[in-house]
């Protein structure tokens, strides 16, 4: 194999610049896609554990449709499939007025993808957590919306915190898959500048590079948060 | 103020609480006893409406609480509970603890909540723990937390789950003492416990339980001296001589 080493082409102009646009609408389409898994999931977790049946009921299904559907697949319905069901007016919309369209069907539909993912952490935070501080909550006269807002969340949230880091990594490396309708994220932008300059290597290694850096540099934050979250008195120790 | 009358309970198709009536007044300091699985605990959850009831009716202080009209939360805010295993909020300091409820349920001032936090935990000697986490402390002190937390609402009543069988028998006095304190200053209480000594020192009422029924309601005094019925005999001699 013949191959000729430029690593120099990553720092020119106009590469160096794509990449880091690239890297802007990866961490763009991760946050925002993170924050509707974490909104969204925290309410289908939260109605999973609820008294009512038809509360616990709507939030399985949600969580059966979405885990077992491969997310490529529901990228392309959200993109092309959903504008065609819509009322025409609806979908005319979405295909031509929508601001960035493809970034916001790869946000949504990344978004609802994880918030099946987070629900799933959610419901088991809270089912470890226990009954017991929920009876105690109540007990004082707190709400049922209280005793979730103060007492089972937070816990569960402390408890999952691991699990929860993992999501997230998963949301910010599963955001190439945005690059299949369009959006010039990062691993788009690496084909484009391995294809520009046919030094596929440097783009590739770049881009690997950049998503394992900023993965490891989250684990890291996230493990100093639980640390903290643990010595703060959770549950480490324990209650008993 | 408490009174029941011909309660009765099932989980499915098993009766858990068996036509249970009982009065309780103000003032008076009632301890439930009985071998374990006899309801004694579903029992005291009705009176909170912690668990729901199938049949007859509970009324504490003139409210009914099967009602589904009655509110709950205020209802409850209006009666404190100790269990067990203390269930303290383990993310939250001891005062957090303590001032949760009365911030979101009296919505009391964080500085008003906090006097009274720090007031309950002079009466229950953990003045000095005010800012630790309850992991970090033993069982009896986190008992005693949860007792002032319950007391933060200034509560008409009290009801004590098995306060005590979850600690090490060197820290059940400290508990036992401020329940006593407390019924020596006029609180309502209800109380699970096998401990008898506590009973005979502290109650005016005992009453036994056993499958769901309530078999003996007695004056402390006439309990331990004489119990009418066979299996409450049973029950004080095995339990006295342990
Ligand atoms: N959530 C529940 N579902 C079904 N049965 C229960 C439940 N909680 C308690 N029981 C049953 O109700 C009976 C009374 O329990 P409990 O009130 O806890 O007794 P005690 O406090 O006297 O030990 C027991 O036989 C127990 O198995
Ligand atoms: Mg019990």
């Amino acid at each position: 194999m013949r191959y000729n080493w430029n690593w120099s082409v990553l720092f020119a102009d106009p590469y160096l610049g794509w990449l880091l646009s690239g890297l802007g609408w990866t961490v763009l389409v991760s946050a925002a896609a993170w924050i509707i898994g974490l909104a969204l999931g925290s309410v289908i977790g939260v109605m999973r554990t609820l008294p009512s049946p038809i509360a616990r009921a709507i939030g399985a299904t949600y969580v059966e449709i979405f885990r077992n559907i491969p997310l490529l697949v529901q990228i392309f319905l959200f993109y092309f499939v959903l504008p065609e069901l819509l009322p025409r007016e609806m979908g005319r919309w979405l295909k031509r007025d929508l601001p960035h369209p493809e970034f916001t069907m790869a946000v949504i539909s990344l978004g609802l993808y994880t918030a099946c993912r987070v629900a799933e952490q959610v419901r088991a935070g809270i089912n470890t957590a226990g009954r017991g501080q929920a009876s105690a909550g109540l007990a004082t006269g707190l709400t049922l919306a209280q005793v979730y807002r103060f007492i089972l969340l937070p816990l569960a949230y402390r408890l999952t915190i691991p699990a929860l880091t993992n999501e997230f990594l998963n949301v910010f490396k599963n955001s190439s898959l945005a690059l299949t309708i369009g959006v010039l994220e990062l691993t788009a932008r690496a084909r484009a500048v391995a294809d520009y300059t046919y030094q596929s290597i440097e783009a590739f290694a770049a881009a690997s590079l950049i998503y394992a850096s900023i993965s490891f540099l989250i684990a890291f934050l996230m493990r100093r948060v639980e640390r903290r979250a643990r010595l703060a008195g959770t549950l480490a120790a324990g209650t008993h | 103020m408490i009174t029941l009358e011909h309660l009765s309970k099932w989980y499915g198709s098993t009766q858990v609480l068996d036509d249970c009536s009982t009065q309780i007044e103000k003032g008076e300091v009632v301890v439930i006893c009985g071998p374990s699985g006899s309801g004694k605990s579903t029992l005291i959850k009705c009176v909170n409406g912690l668990e729901p009831f199938q049949k007859g009716t509970i009324s504490v202080d003139g409210i009914s609480v099967g009602d589904p009209a009655t509110n709950l939360p205020k209802l409850r805010s209006r009666i404190g509970m100790v269990f067990q295993s203390f269930e303290l909020y383990p993310h939250m300091s001891v005062v957090g603890n303590i001032c949760l409820a009365q911030l979101h349920v009296l919505k009391r001032s964080e500085d008003a909540a906090r006097a009274r936090a720090l007031e309950l935990l002079d009466r229950v000697g953990l003045r000095s723990h005010a800012d630790r986490f309850p992991s970090t402390l033993s069982g009896g002190q986190q008992q005693r937390v949860a007792i002032a937390r319950a007391l933060a609402l200034d509560p008409i009543a009290m009801l004590f789950d098995e306060p005590t069988s979850a600690l090490d028998p060197e820290m059940i006095n400290e508990v036992l003492d401020v329940m006593t304190e407390l019924a020596k200053d006029g609180m309502t209480m209800v109380v699970v416990t096998h401990e008898m000594g506590f009973a005979r020192r502290v109650a005016d009422r005992v009453l036994f339980m056993d499958a769901g029924a309530i078999v003996e309601d007695a004056k402390t005094a006439a309990f331990f001296d004489k119990p009418v019925s066979e299996r409450a005999a049973r029950f004080l001699s095995k339990i006295l001589h342990h």
